[in-house]
């Protein structure tokens, strides 16, 4: 038996140690919001955050997050149903098109801006790896410049 | 029942589209819809009348629009509804969007469209409903003022709305539509088509709209076809033969067996070499109790296939064929004026081959689906472009009747084109219909990258003849290709053609001695659909082609495009996005993006600008690219100016959207993107080695434009794509001087360098 937290509930699981955490969220814990793409860890589609880190759950075995905190996309947001500033850019910034990556993107753009809260355009398009195969880019790199401002006004 | 039917009449005589119905829900809203004449029990009692409408505005007054086409990230789910709300006269923050499922009507003489025609293909959706979607607003909202004027006992004439309410100036009253819904549900609809408002009235329509699902998307709430789920549902995944054309000779299941949640194992027959494809291969299906024991189940599988009948087919005997055909004659299929006479008389030949890959679709979401086959009915969770032919595909699986073939549909993680087959629909109901029980079929990204109906691959070959003064007097383009409707079920061989060379497309009607010529390459490789299909290879070589006799004549790209195009007339267009084609409006998109991007300014050495344009299925769109090509051969995409020619822009934030996308993708697809075929089976798997675009490689100085045209929208999912790749090599060789004829580009300049 597994146990960890996934959006600061206690969470288990008792299958195969070598699950992915991907699968776990998905079909055992019923959550949908963290999306499967290449399962090799290049896309990023199913990036959660692994005790505040962006991490590819494809790629994570759900042994190695026993005992661990997981933030998952239905977490960001607070529990009022305020949006993270980084979710209201993304919805200022129309930044959407199919919105299969968008998850993994909004996390992975949280993890750059809390290690660097003002990032250039150089900044984005280095951490910014994940795929979005609708060419949101030009929308997310706006979005990434306006969550910072966004952030930086509430202090 | 929910949704009572008060009245019953032709209003609009559409053919397939039957009429509108009024009606009340049983939470006394209004309801203008469809009939709703097959309503089950179970549907109709959910709430007020889910199946089958168009427009609902309930008591609370929120308004509920119904959208009956496939969301595939082009905007529909957006646009779509804001035709309806333009007409209807509502706040667009009152509207609550609800996507419909397939609607399949029963006739005497087979089955119509309940909602109108549902797809995602050709950029269709806007224009085909632009007219139909305004009348069902304008029909509610004049139900709405009759209802007004009968409480108030005054002529309609004296009533007018504003957002959400019915005015009466003399009375000086006002009535909301939800107090007013219970009386319009009750009235019968009007025999005559609505008035619509003139475009400069327009609120809605024109104004940047915001993706309608934004909220359920940054929260993880939005569902895909992957979040799916029936009660009981067992997961699946299928080892599907690697050999083009090949089959399962034997496997052992016994390890696959003992993964724990493995619950059972059989083979998946494919379809027999030539035949049309109703599932692309033949493999071995693996049922479990989870995603990953279906997964695991299915590495531990041991299968032998037979290699099939392409086993050496490969890339380098595929273009080898293609030379091999293009010595002889081929199909000719558009020959004006006398193009051998011509050439002759010609005091200058330009001519060039080129080269364009097969192409994989790679949406994000890979293929998968949740299908529940019962005895006498099925249904079916897709993420689909064409939930007619998921339908379809089921049907032809089961022998079940269409209409006990339940189709829903969820946002779709995209589409290019990929689900305009419904393959893994197919399968999906093989493996329920097996185990009998609903059960979810998931594809890997590898089965995705192996298994697809690619963009299909050519050899063209220009030729041009010139005259004294530089006239282009003589044209010929000569195609070796391996087409999409390869196995396409009721295409006649001579008929193959038609989706690799549009026949009317530029420059024919403008050069007048002009040839073309289509050979069929053979190949095992499965071929489809590809957003923007045969314009994404037909525009890199005319608009490449263009610069090339440019260059050799010694004239200016930009104004020898402009001549060709001329002055504002339509030509016809027989083929798809007709039946007129305006080169005029081409013109004037290449000369917005030609002055952004500065076009005629000096340039440094290693620098250079290139542009493009080209008209795809009714809308007009142009690029100019500005590179850098060091010394080393390293390019670096500088700037990209796009503009766009689509009518009216319905949702400019959605049309914006579309022309960076596409934009994208062309660029994605011409650096890198290709699917290359070694002893018969697909060499790339994953995206490793089929390296998309990432945010790295989109240059900081990118502008799209729309330039609006006339009263009318056309489509705007394809449109922002072909001109980008042949903007980009003209701008290479601008550059550079080297001229690339063969896509992707990948390391051609870093080897010329070298
Ligand atoms: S699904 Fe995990 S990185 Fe692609
Ligand atoms: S929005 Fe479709 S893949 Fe990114």
């Amino acid at each position: 038996m597994i146990e960890f937290h996934v959006n600061d509930k206690p969470v288990s699981f008792d299958g195969a140690e070598d699950t992915p955490l991907l699968w776990v969220l998905r079909d055992h814990l019923a959550m949908k919001g963290t999306k499967f793409g290449c399962g090799i860890g290049s896309c990023g589609a199913c990036t959660v955050h692994l005790e505040g880190r962006a991490r590819n759950s494809c790629t994570t075995k759900v042994a190695s997050v026993a005992g661990k905190r997981v933030t998952t996309i239905e977490g960001l947001a607070s529990a009022d149903g305020t949006l993270h500033p980084v979710q209201q850019a993304w919805i200022d910034e129309d930044v959407p098109q199919c919105g299969y990556c968008q998850a993994g993107q909004i996390l992975s753009a949280v993890d750059l801006l809390s290690r660097n809260p003002v990032p250039d355009d150089g900044d984005i398009a280095r951490e910014m790896t994940n795929l979005c195969r609708c060419g949101t880019y030009v929308r997310i790199r706006k979005a990434i410049h306006r969550a910072s401002e966004l952030m930086s006004e509430a202090g | 029942m929910a949704a009572r039917i008060s009245s019953k009449k032709k209003v609009f005589d559409q053919g397939r589209r039957d009429f509108l119905v009024a009606g009340l829900t049983a939470t006394g809203g209004f309801l203008l819809g469809m009939p709703l004449l097959d309503v089950s029990a179970d549907e109709a009692g959910a709430t007020g009348g889910k199946i089958g409408f168009f427009v609902e505005i309930r008591p609370d007054n929120r308004v509920i629009i119904g959208m009956a086409q496939p969301e595939i990230g082009q905007g529909v789910k957006t646009s779509m509804p804001m035709l309806v709300a333009e007409e209807l006269d509502v706040e667009w923050s009152a509207v609550t969007v609800k996507q419909m499922p397939l609607g399949l009507l029963k006739t005497a003489d087979g089955y119509a469209w309940k909602y109108g025609g549902q797809g995602a293909g050709g950029s269709t959706a806007v224009t085909n409903n632009w007219a139909f979607l305004r009348e069902v607003g304008a029909t509610a909202r004049h139900m709405l003022i009759t209802a007004a004027s009968q409480h108030w006992g005054v002529p309609a004439q004296s009533c007018h709305t504003e957002p959400g309410v019915v005015v009466c100036a003399t009375l000086g009253a006002r009535l909301s539509y939800s107090d007013l819904a219970a009386r319009a549900a009750i009235l019968p609809v009007p025999e005559e088509k609505p008035g619509l408002k003139d475009v400069s009235d327009h609120r809605i329509i024109g104004k940047p709209q915001k993706v309608v699902d934004a909220r359920e998307i940054v929260t993880g709430q939005a569902r895909f076809g992957i979040d799916a789920e029936m009660q009981g549902m067992r997961f699946s995944a299928i080892e599907r033969c690697p050999f083009l054309d090949g089959k399962v000779e034997a496997f052992d299941d016994r390890e696959a067996r003992k993964v724990p949640g493995v619950l059972d194992v059989f083979p998946i027959d494919g379809p027999n070499p030539g035949e049309p494809y109703l599932i692309l291969a033949s493999g071995v299906a693996v049922v479990a109790e989870s995603t990953w024991a279906a997964l695991q189940g299915r590495k531990a599988l041991k299968v032998n296939w037979t290699k099939g009948p392409h086993a050496s087919e490969s890339t380098a005997a595929f273009w080898k064929q293609a030379e091999q055909l293009l010595a002889g004659t081929g199909q000719v299929v558009r020959d004006d004026g006398d193009f051998d006479k011509a050439l002759a008389q010609a005091s200058r030949v330009v001519q060039a081959r080129y080269e364009i890959p097969f192409v994989n679709h790679a949406p994000m979401e890979p293929q998968n689906c949740v299908v529940s086959v019962e005895a006498d009915k099925a249904h079916v969770i897709a993420p689909t472009q064409s939930p007619s032919g998921a339908n379809r595909a089921v049907a032809a699986v089961t022998q079940l009747p269409r209409e006990n073939i339940h189709v829903e549909m969820t946002r779709v993680g995209g589409g290019f084109g990929r689900r305009l087959t419904n393959d893994y629909v197919a399968e999906a109901a093989m493996i329920s219909q097996k185990i009998g029980a609903p059960v979810k079929l998931q594809w890997s990204r590898e089965d995705d990258v192996k298994h697809d109906f690619y963009r299909p691959s050519g050899m063209h070959e220009m030729k041009a003849g010139i005259d004294e003064d530089g006239k282009i007097i003589a044209w010929t383009q000569r195609l070796a290709s391996a087409g999409k409707y390869y196995r396409r079920a009721n295409v006649e061989p001579e008929n193959q053609y038609e989706a690799e060379l549009y026949v009317d497309d530029f420059p024919s009607q403008v050069i007048e001695n002009l040839r073309t010529e289509w050979f069929e390459i053979r190949s095992g490789v499965p071929r489809g659909s590809w957003r923007a299909p045969a314009h994404t290879a037909n525009a890199f070589v005319v608009q490449s082609f263009l610069d090339e006799i440019a260059h050799a004549t010694g004239q200016d790209p930009l104004d020898l495009r402009l001549g060709l195009y001329g002055a504002d007339r339509e030509l016809s267009y027989g083929q798809h996005g007709g039946p007129v084609f305006n080169p005029f409006r081409l013109s004037r998109l290449l000369q917005h993006v030609a002055k952004s991007i500065s076009y005629g300014a000096a340039r440094p050495k290693g620098k250079g600008v290139g542009i493009a344009s080209h008209f795809t299925f009714g809308g007009y769109g142009a690029h100019a690219v500005e590179v850098t090509v060091e010394s080393d051969g390293a390019l670096v995409i500088e700037r990209i100016v796009a503009a766009v020619d689509c009518g009216i822009a319905v949702n400019p934030l959605g049309v914006h959207a579309q022309l960076e996308g596409g934009t994208l993708d062309g660029l994605s697809t011409a650096l890198n993107l290709e699917i290359t075929i070694g002893e018969g089976q697909v060499e790339q798997s994953n995206f490793h080695n089929y390296r998309l675009l990432r945010m790295k490689d989109v240059p900081i100085q990118f502008e799209t434009h729309i330039l609006p045209w006339g009263d009318e929208p056309t489509g705007m999912g394809e449109m922002g794509l072909p001109s980008l790749a042949p903007a980009l090599a003209n701008a290479i060789f601008n550059a550079s001087g080297v001229r690339i004829r063969k896509l992707p580009i990948k390391d051609q300049l870093k080897q010329a360098f070298a």
